[in-house]
């Protein structure tokens, strides 16, 4: 019995245990080899420097302003993804009527590709001519045609890239908070309207502490996701021939770095990856300690 | 001890059934087989794969097998390059680290006495060090497009010169109709080059070790696209980009820089209404230019059979003058790579005065030898002085700069 649960474990978890490690640890392990060898157009290098690499990204003014970018972006869209998400997710959860309904339309854009929406984002809701939706809503007021993504004064480009990535990963988080709410019993609901609590002292003191835990995954998703942002950002402002200094991200950075472009730089851009990996670990680390102390 | 075996026994065997995944397409072989591997990335064209593919059959002397090659082709060369003898044949761009890393073979011997009859912008654009690596296969080039009508009922003069082009764009600028598109971020990717080559300037020093914008004239070009976004008549935001003509063809602009592969698609919407410039110059110090640059046949240092590749780059890129020119004109605008089929094959219009704008004034868009990150450093640069009015002489002298050192690096 045991031999045949130890075969068993192996036969389930073996493949994925070996791809784990051939597609995830080893490059993950030779990036980091990578990065202390100048490595311009080869995986194999040869010639050592030791942390030079390190030195050229963290000197590199373009790296400083991509966590600069994550900063503003995450600033924009992690309040308002934890705030709208936990608004739809308590407005599904009180419709009495084709709750299924509204949780799979909300759910909907989270299946959707984020490059497609960013060309849709683009394209046709902020494109700049005077046909675009947004500017057609503005002209309904007499407001002129506004360039969304082409002007840098005031830098409304902020409004496309937020808005399809608040459209795009809503309906999930919305699903996680929805399920965390509804395995806050019932019964300490019932309590506090017996005790003629308020609906925001009921929010506030019987709902928002059982959503703690998943507040604290959400919040954390989130300045994972925000970290790691890419396609919005590269099909809103890039263009195969580059890629404005202002709102570019880290990943857009070490693909420009690394391979965009004809760089090929690869010791540089395992630098800059291992740099990024160790302020995302660092940065979840240290906001999950800080929430769950404060909780 | 059983459980020990099985683990082991199944460890084993993960590993040889990884080992065979690793195995198989490693991408050996080549030419070692008799037959030669030839990848081109893939065209948006219809019909060019079917062309290529005709063309490989037509060999004579070997075998060809064609590989199309959708999705990010750049980093699967490099990963070819890297790992293996195939492709024996394949399209890119010259790049300086391929050569430094003696991946690529010399083609010096290939041309012939047809060397004069290349354009020579384009054979530079593929030399290393005085070594070519690769074989021009047509030109891709970019002009200023521009609508006689429009300009004339403005009383407009076609620009010949930067402030020329500055002031046609204001002035331009009327009745929802643009004055100028050359691209979302303000004509910073596109033009970059033309206004260095506007100041008699370039990306590189003549001797190709420095960077060859550190002078103040590189300020004053710079300036004048500031001028332009300043001036209210760039387009910004259309929903597609500098490459694509649907701006001028929907009559979104009056003026748009884009590329020669979208001429049959603007004479079709505005017929004889289509007058082509090249880029303005600067001043009288300067010069007008369009870019040059497109993939070029190269071979691989690993093929099992080099000689046999080269001998078959030759035919196809050299002598089969007839494959070239409808490579190069039948499944979309682009010019053969060789000065006497070009003329031959745009004889009359626009094509015809674009013709000559390469022949004049062609200048490499992508040196061999200008590094991506420099590159960045530069359009950074442009970006903050075009686009949000930064200090020219700072950020260009921290272009400058950081130009410098990855030039050095090379």
């Amino acid at each position: 019995m045991n031999r045949r649960s130890t075969l068993a474990f192996w036969l389930f978890v073996g493949p994925f245990a070996v791809g784990l490690l051939l597609f995830t640890y080893l490059p993950i392990g030779w990036s980091a080899y990578l990065s202390l060898f100048d490595a311009r157009n080869t995986v194999t290098p040869t010639s050592f420097v030791g942390l030079e690499n390190y030195a050229a990204v963290l000197s590199d003014r373009a790296f400083l302003d991509s966590i600069g970018t994550f900063t503003v972006f995450a600033a924009f869209v992690i309040p308002l993804t934890m705030a709208l998400s936990l608004g739809l997710a308590l407005l599904v959860d009180r419709v009495k009527v084709a709750r299924a309904f509204f949780r799979s339309v909300f759910f909907l854009p989270f299946a959707c590709s984020y490059v497609v929406a960013a060309l849709v984002w683009k394209m046709a809701l902020f494109s700049g001519v005077d046909s675009g939706v947004a500017n057609t809503v503005l002209g309904w007021f007499g407001v002129a045609p506004v360039a969304w993504v082409g002007q840098v004064d005031p830098p409304l480009y902020w409004v496309v890239l937020v808005t399809v990535r608040l459209w795009l990963q809503l309906g999930f988080f919305m699903i996680l908070l929805l399920a965390a709410l509804q395995r806050i019993p019932k019964h300490l609901y019932e309590a506090a309207w017996t005790d003629g609590a308020s609906p925001w002292q009921t929010f506030r003191h019987v709902t928002l502490p059982g959503l703690r835990g998943a507040l604290v995954a959400v919040f954390t998703l989130n300045l994972i996701n925000a970290y790691q942002a890419f396609d919005e950002f590269y099909n809103v402002l890039g263009d195969s021939r580059g890629y404005p200094p202002f709102a570019r991200p880290p990943l857009v950075y070490l693909y420009y770095n690394s391979l965009g472009s004809g760089a090929q730089d690869l010791g540089r851009g395992s630098a800059g990856a291992v740099v990024l990996a160790g302020v995302i670990a660092l940065v979840t680390l240290l906001s999950g300690r800080v929430l769950r102390r404060r909780g | 001890m059983g459980t020990g075996v099985n683990r082991r026994s199944f460890l084993a065997v993960a590993g040889l059934l990884g080992l065979a995944a690793c195995g198989t397409n490693t991408g050996r072989g080549g030419s070692a087989d008799g037959t030669l591997r030839h990848w081109y990335h893939a065209y948006g064209e219809d019909g060019v794969q079917d062309a290529v593919r005709r063309y490989a059959a037509a060999y004579p002397d070997a075998k060809v097998e064609v590989q199309w090659n959708p999705g990010d082709y750049d980093s699967k060369l490099l990963t070819a390059l890297q790992n293996g003898a195939v492709p024996d044949v394949f399209e890119a761009q010259v790049k300086v680290d391929w050569v430094r890393q003696k991946q690529v073979v010399e083609l010096d011997d290939l041309l012939g006495d047809t060397r004069d009859d290349f354009v020579r912008t384009l054979l530079e654009a593929q030399t290393v060090d005085g070594r070519l690596y690769g074989i021009p296969q047509a030109i891709d080039t970019q002009v200023l497009y521009y609508r006689p009508s429009l300009l004339a009922k403005a009383g407009v003069a076609p620009p010949r010169s930067l402030d020329e082009l500055v002031d046609a764009a204001a002035r331009l600028n009327t009745g929802g109709v643009r004055g100028l598109f050359a691209g979302n971020d303000g004509g910073v990717a596109v033009l970059t080059g033309p206004l260095l080559w506007s100041a008699g300037l370039d990306f590189l020093s003549a001797d190709g070790n420095g960077p060859g914008f550190d002078d103040p004239r590189a300020a004053t070009a710079f300036g004048k696209l500031r001028a332009l976004h300043e001036g209210g008549g760039l387009l910004l935001g259309a929903p597609t980009d500098w490459a694509d003509p649907g701006a001028f063809v929907d009559g979104l602009v009056a003026m748009q820089w884009t590329g020669l592969w979208n001429l049959p698609k603007i004479t079709a919407a505005h017929g004889s209404d289509v007058g082509v410039l090249p880029f303005p110059r600067l001043d009288a110090a300067g010069a007008e230019s369009v870019p040059v640059g497109a993939f070029s046949a190269m071979v691989n240092s690993r093929s099992a059979d080099v000689e046999a590749a080269k001998a078959y780059v030759k035919w196809l890129w050299v002598e089969k003058t007839e494959y070239q020119t409808e490579f190069a004109t039948a499944f979309g605008a682009h010019l053969p790579a060789r000065a006497s089929l070009a003329s031959k094959s745009l004889d009359s219009g626009p094509g015809k005065d674009i013709v000559g704008f390469v022949t004049s004034g062609g200048r490499i868009a992508s040196p061999p030898r200008w590094p991506a990150a420099a590159n960045t450093a530069l359009s950074d640069a442009v970006s903050r002085i075009a686009r949000s009015g930064a200090d020219a002489s700072g950020e260009l002298r921290a272009a400058v700069e950081t130009a410098r050192r990855e030039i050095g690096r090379r």
